[in-house]
């Protein structure tokens, strides 16, 4: 069984909807951790070595947060910025996350198709989120497509049941030593890879 | 010889050991335990002590004169100062008159006008000792009651010194000195003459201190052996005290002389620390021979005359400290502890009614229904106390036994929230709740401070907070949590054991006033210990980085690691300390805390290992 770890990011998780049900009973879900920065560091002190302690001891990476400003809350980019150091996650000696696997799980207020050159933020989701791209590819990850939840203002009672159900089954797959997820990067949402393939359902 | 010696310790250590935790534990006080424990060892009980108590007393005196040798430290100047107002309004006004009135019913019972002055100034005396003990374990040391006592009993104490100069001026003959004792300096000289020579040895004190006992303390702190400065701070009460009654006077006059002149050097505290255990045990020793002292043949003898002036004396004094109480602004609750703690007659009285009878103004006979008088008057304050708190104050003061709770202004109702004392710290804590919409409820046992609060819509209960009924009625069995914030670190820490057996749902989280006494929490199993001063030391710290020219992210960051670190520290360092036994801690072992400390922090400064955002390191 392959280790997931969410570095779960939110500043207002007491006020949030969507992201209390994404997250709800993951405690218990085996091979995943769920990691509540917010509540680990109300002072943005990130303790450097328990993290680099906590990747070392898994092999998937997810990135979960709110997107706020077509980016992450400030904590998760104060632990972007300090745990993936030189010389630990990358550079010609840095090599302790070759190999493993980190994405992005995200919620947003807008719609998929605002997310278009055509739409109101003029770029897609994947553009938005070079930075955590680059940043994996970098440390030498392997780097998937992002699980979004979009329009999360509108979202009716079973559209979030399915986008948990689908975060679920996400998660699951990623913890399973057979899946490698092939084909995965021709895909813009890990949500579409997803539906695509219904042979673990 | 020795053998009854060891035999005399074996019967007033084992009498500590067992009556004063019982009294504790009935809530009686330690200096009630003692007494009581006097009493029945003495002849007219059981009898373990018989005449040769009178030895043991004059044995314990030496804590008397160690008590005073201590109170003349706590003069320092400065203090003095600050309570002037209450030390010469208060004090003079408390002292004047009970002696004026104390002086008229002796007067009205037959005796000499001066055998009656001498009589009223010795019955104004209030015993200090009882005064802090009965505040410190209250945990109301810092309550006006407590202060406007203190400074009363400072103005007696140092009254005595005038008053021991001016009653050979009375004497109709000179001093005559008890038969066993070693002939004195006075001895046949005239009234002037004693007064003048006491003036005199006063200003040779003071002289002696400046240019003697400092440099002679430097002299022996420069060896660096803590059994040796307490030896030599023994040294300085025994010899200033013996060289006394060689001249004539009172030992523990000159003992205070010495405090007096220590009070503002550098040795103060240290000191304090060294001299205060044996202070305890020969106070407590004190207080037993008291008891055993009280001469019940003489009491049954007269039995109205005696228990006539005991009352008389204690109504007098309750009475006019009440009127002193009231006139200086004291609320009712305050100024009924005020009263009662000084309405005793205090150990100075012993003093001072010896001295009477070596100059002969009193009878014999006379002076031992006194002291017997005294004696007794001595069992008054703690039972009087008991009384106030529980039949009196909660009739008439601030506390109710029940407090209307507030319709609920707060959606979620009650906090679940205790906060027991309400001082610099826990009130800080209760506003930073109630700004967050928390309402907790507060236990306080500061008369004064519970009117505020209710009036500023606070749900308070006053009292004693680690009495069962109080932290019933303030709903510590639905309660989630209890703040032990009270001052004194001794009550917290029986709140705290008292809370954890009896409701034992609640969490608690405790103000640990140092790290010694973070250290203690540590052993008794707690786990939320907040020490008082480390995150404001900090964070000052940090503003001095920042002053320096340190980046405030960087000074900040600083702070926030120094304050993790310090806290591993701690929890190491409480597992280490066991090695060195060291259950008192005094000034000395304090500094050597300090000295560990910063040694460990030269071997594990905590900031070297910030490598965050630090592009140059590569392992």
């Amino acid at each position: 069984m392959k280790n997931v770890l969410i570095l779960f990011a939110h500043p207002r998780f007491e006020n949030s909807i969507t992201n209390r049900a994404l997250v709800a009973g993951l405690e218990t879900v085996a091979g995943v951790t769920l990691h509540d920065l917010y509540e680990a560091y109300p002072d943005f002190n990130v303790d450097v070595e328990r993290e680099q302690a906590l990747l070392a001891a898994h092999d998937v990476l997810v990135w979960h947060f709110p997107f706020y400003m077509y980016s992450a809350p400030a904590l998760l980019k104060q632990w972007i910025d300090t745990v993936l150091e030189y010389g630990w996650a990358h550079g010609s000696k840095g090599n302790a996350l070759s190999g493993k696997t980190a994405l992005v799980a995200l919620t947003a207020g807008g719609s998929r198709d605002v997310y278009t050159p055509a739409g109101h933020n003029r770029h897609s989701l994947g553009e938005f989120l070079t930075p955590f791209e680059q940043t994996a590819l970098l440390c030498k990850m392997r780097y998937l497509p992002p699980f979004a939840v979009h329009g999360t203002y509108l979202l009716k009672e079973d559209e979030r049941s399915a986008y948990v159900a689908a975060y679920r089954r996400l998660l699951g797959l990623l913890t399973r030593d057979d899946q490698n997820f092939r084909g995965a990067e021709a895909y813009d949402y890990l949500n579409d890879w997803l539906a695509a393939r219904q042979d673990d359902v | 010889m020795s053998g009854s010696f060891l035999q005399d310790a074996l019967i007033y250590l084992a009498t500590a050991a067992i009556f004063v935790p019982i009294a504790r534990k009935l809530g009686l006080g330690s200096i009630l335990g003692y007494l009581l424990g006097g009493i029945l060892i003495g002849p007219f009980f059981l009898g373990f002590v018989g005449e040769e108590g009178k030895d043991i007393m004059h044995f314990a005196e030496f804590g008397v004169v160690m008590m005073l040798f201590l109170a003349g430290l706590e003069l320092e100047p400065a203090t003095v100062w600050r309570l002037r107002k209450f030390i010469l309004g208060a004090g003079a006004v408390q002292m004047a008159g009970t002696t004026l009135a104390c002086f008229a019913l002796f007067l009205a019972l037959g005796f000499g006008w001066q055998a009656s002055v001498a009589f009223g100034l010795a019955a104004s005396m209030s015993s200090s000792a009882i005064i802090m003990q009965i505040f410190r374990e209250k945990g109301l040391s810092k309550t006006l009651a407590s202060r406007s006592a203190l400074a009363v009993s400072l103005f007696q104490d140092i009254s005595v010194i005038p008053i021991l100069a001016l009653l050979p001026l009375m004497a109709a003959a000179a001093a005559v000195r008890p038969p066993d004792t070693p002939a004195t300096l006075i001895d046949g000289m005239p009234g002037w003459a004693q007064t003048l020579l006491l003036l005199a040895v006063a200003n040779a004190v003071v002289f002696a201190g400046r240019f003697v006992f400092v440099p002679f303390l430097r002299f022996i702190a420069r060896v660096r052996l803590r059994e040796l400065f307490t030896a030599a701070a023994l040294l300085i009460v025994t010899g200033m005290s013996y060289l006394m009654i060689r001249i004539g006077f009172s030992p523990a006059l000159g003992a205070f002389l010495a405090g007096v002149v220590l009070a503002g050097s550098e040795f103060r505290h240290q000191l304090e620390s060294d001299i205060e255990p044996f202070k305890g045990v020969l106070l407590g020793l004190f207080f037993i021979a008291v008891g055993a002292s009280i001469n019940f043949s003489l009491i049954v003898g007269n039995p109205l005359l005696v228990m006539g002036l005991v009352v008389g004396i204690v109504a007098i004094k309750a009475v006019v400290t009440g009127a002193t109480g009231r006139l200086f602004g004291l609320s009712f609750d305050q100024n009924v502890l005020f009263t009662v703690v000084l309405s005793q007659i205090g150990e100075f009285a012993f003093v001072l009614f010896a001295f009477v009878g070596q100059l002969r103004l009193l009878p014999e006979a006379t002076i031992n229904i006194l002291m017997g008088v005294t004696a007794t008057s001595m069992i008054f304050p703690p039972i009087l106390i008991l009384a106030a708190e529980r039949l009196l104050l909660p009739y008439f003061g601030t506390r109710e036994s029940v407090a209307p709770r507030e319709p609920d202004a707060i959606e979620s109702g009650p906090s679940g929230v205790i906060i027991a004392g309400f001082g610099h710290f826990g009130s800080t804590i209760g506003r930073f709740l109630r700004a967050n919409g928390v309402a907790a409820t507060i236990l306080d046992n500061d008369s004064d401070r519970v009117d505020v609060l209710r009036k500023m819509g606070f749900t308070v209960f006053y009292g004693d907070a680690t009495r069962l009924d109080i932290l019933k009625s303030a709903g510590a069995d639905e309660a989630r949590m209890l703040i032990a914030a009270i001052d004194s670190p001794e009550i917290n820490r029986d709140l705290i054991e008292r809370v954890r057996k009896e409701f034992p749902n609640l969490e608690i989280l405790v103000r640990a006033r140092s790290r010694e006494d973070a250290y203690e929490l540590l052993d008794a199993g707690m786990e939320n210990i907040y020490r008082e001063a480390l995150d404001t030391s900090i964070r000052l710290g940090v503003d001095v980085l920042i002053k320096l020219g340190f980046r405030k992210y960087s000074a900040v960051r600083a702070g926030q690691n120094f304050l993790k670190y310090d806290e591993a520290a701690l929890r190491t360092l409480a597992a280490q300390r066991h090695d060195q036994d060291a259950y008192i801690y005094t000034t000395r072992e304090q500094i050597e805390l300090q000295e560990q400390l910063l040694a460990v922090d030269r071997d594990k400064l905590p900031n070297i290992h910030d490598h965050a955002w630090d592009q140059k390191r590569e392992d």
